[in-house]
């Protein structure tokens, strides 16, 4: 069976896998990292989001053999090691982003993607057109955006324009 | 999905041969469409020849007047390139709506050409542009290697390394998405350039085409009034529960506006 290296939050670990695993299998099922979720299994729903490399994608739709060597940021892995939560986290709660909360892991990590690729800031249709893949079946976008337009403000050290959020 | 046996060469030569010696075996780009088609079982390759390792399949570069993208370049790459967004932007912006981010961060050109998705974006671009796709053993120009519905003139085996889009003068591109699925349920890309006009049609048909009465008006009259009257023939286009044939007749007329609006 093929051997698989990945540096998941920090830490590098060595699984053997079949060729056909998803890397979001290895995560939830041989790292019991489970707080990246599977939603739709098409890449289309978002909730298996992670970091690999300098990019988002959707952990459903690569194998883990495909990400092997790679560096890999799940939800876990975004919190401070005494707890502080990472400040797309701590958005997220302070304007009440979430209902159910199965989306929330994968709106997160695009989000914080999101924010990275825009250093000059973005606009309400930019955080909107940004989150075209991730779903919330609950629909509860409007606090989603209002969460990450605060967090890019407090990211790119800028004082939270709540006016706009609001 | 069936499992399978995976590879992953780092020569372009290494990738050939694997494929030659096992016809069973399938290359891996970004894996965006391969990927859901084989948890689905509809394709049960021996192997995976994973394409990510290969370095001439990578690079964006300028070669006289065209603009020369390696097969295994990432839509996110074409939506954000310095050369490309300077010389063929409306290949950028095009890039920049295909699928979602995560889509773009792993999808690539190669991919999407050698697939021939009849709603893939690509297609009618490279149609439009008059693009030449380069392979491990030839030149292919795009009038012949879009054949039909997921199928291309590549014989078995054979590898795309890159794609080769004369630059325009000017291009534009329109399409309307599925609200849903967000596929192009027509899109229409138009070019000016030193070969002539070229309008591309994909989403519509079968397989993406040329709507050469409208290259003929534009050729004249490069206005979006120019194309307002032309009415694509409904018979060959694709009628199912999203959109009748007339729909998308009507919308290939629509985008073509559009279209040309964008190009300026």
């Amino acid at each position: 069976m093929p051997q698989v290296t990945l540096t998941v939050n920090g830490k590098s670990h060595t699984v053997e896998v079949e060729a056909r695993t998803l890397l979001v299998e290895v995560l939830r099922e041989k790292l019991r990292l489970t707080g990246t979720h599977v939603g739709c299994d098409t890449s289309q729903c978002g909730a298996c989001v992670v970091q690999m490399g300098e990019d988002s994608v959707k952990s459903c739709t690569i194998l883990a053999v495909q990400a092997d060597g790679a560096q890999v940021t799940t939800i876990e892995g975004l919190a401070a090691a005494d707890g502080t939560l990472h400040p797309m986290q701590e958005a997220f709660r302070e304007y009440h982003a979430l209902q159910c909360g199965f989306c929330t892991p994968g709106m997160v990590m695009s989000a914080i993607d999101l924010v990275k690729k825009h250093p000059q800031g973005l606009s309400e249709q930019e955080i909107r057109e940004g989150l075209e893949g991730n779903i919330c079946r609950c629909t509860g976008y409007h606090n989603i955006v209002k969460a990450i337009a605060a967090a890019a403000d407090v990211m790119q050290g800028r004082t939270p324009e709540l006016a706009r959020a609001g | 999905m069936y499992d399978f046996a995976y590879h992953k060469p780092s020569s372009l030569a290494d990738a050939v041969k694997l494929l030659a010696e096992d016809p069973d075996a399938k290359p891996i780009s970004g894996g965006m469409t391969l990927l859901p088609a084989l948890k689905h079982r509809l394709n049960m390759p021996t192997a995976l020849i994973d394409l990510s390792g290969i370095a001439e399949l990578r690079g964006i570069k300028r070669e006289g007047d065209a603009i020369v993208i390696g097969a295994m370049v990432k839509h996110f790459e074409v939506a954000t390139d310095p050369q490309i967004m300077a010389a063929i932007p409306a290949l950028a912006r095009m890039a920049a709506t295909i699928g979602d981010t995560q889509v773009r961060n792993r999808g690539t050109i190669g991919g999407s050409l050698a697939n021939n998705d009849p709603a893939a974006d690509y297609p009618a671009a490279a149609l439009a542009l008059g693009a030449t796709l380069i392979t491990d053993r030839r030149q292919i120009p795009a009038d012949d290697f879009f054949v039909g519905m997921f199928t291309t003139a590549m014989e078995p085996g054979e590898l795309l390394i890159g794609v080769s889009f004369p630059i325009p003068e000017k291009a534009g591109y329109a399409k309307l998405r599925n609200p849903a699925s967000r596929y192009s349920m027509t899109g229409v890309f138009v070019a000016k350039g030193p070969k002539g006009v070229g309008v591309g049609v994909n989403g519509a048909a079968s397989c993406a085409f040329r709507q050469k009465e409208m290259e003929a008006a534009l050729a004249a009259n490069w206005s979006p009034e120019a194309v307002a009257n032309i009415r694509q023939p409904a018979n060959d286009l694709n009628s199912d529960i999203h959109g009748s044939a007339e729909y998308r007749a009507n919308l290939v007329t629509v985008m073509a506006k559009r279209a040309v609006a964008d190009a300026g």
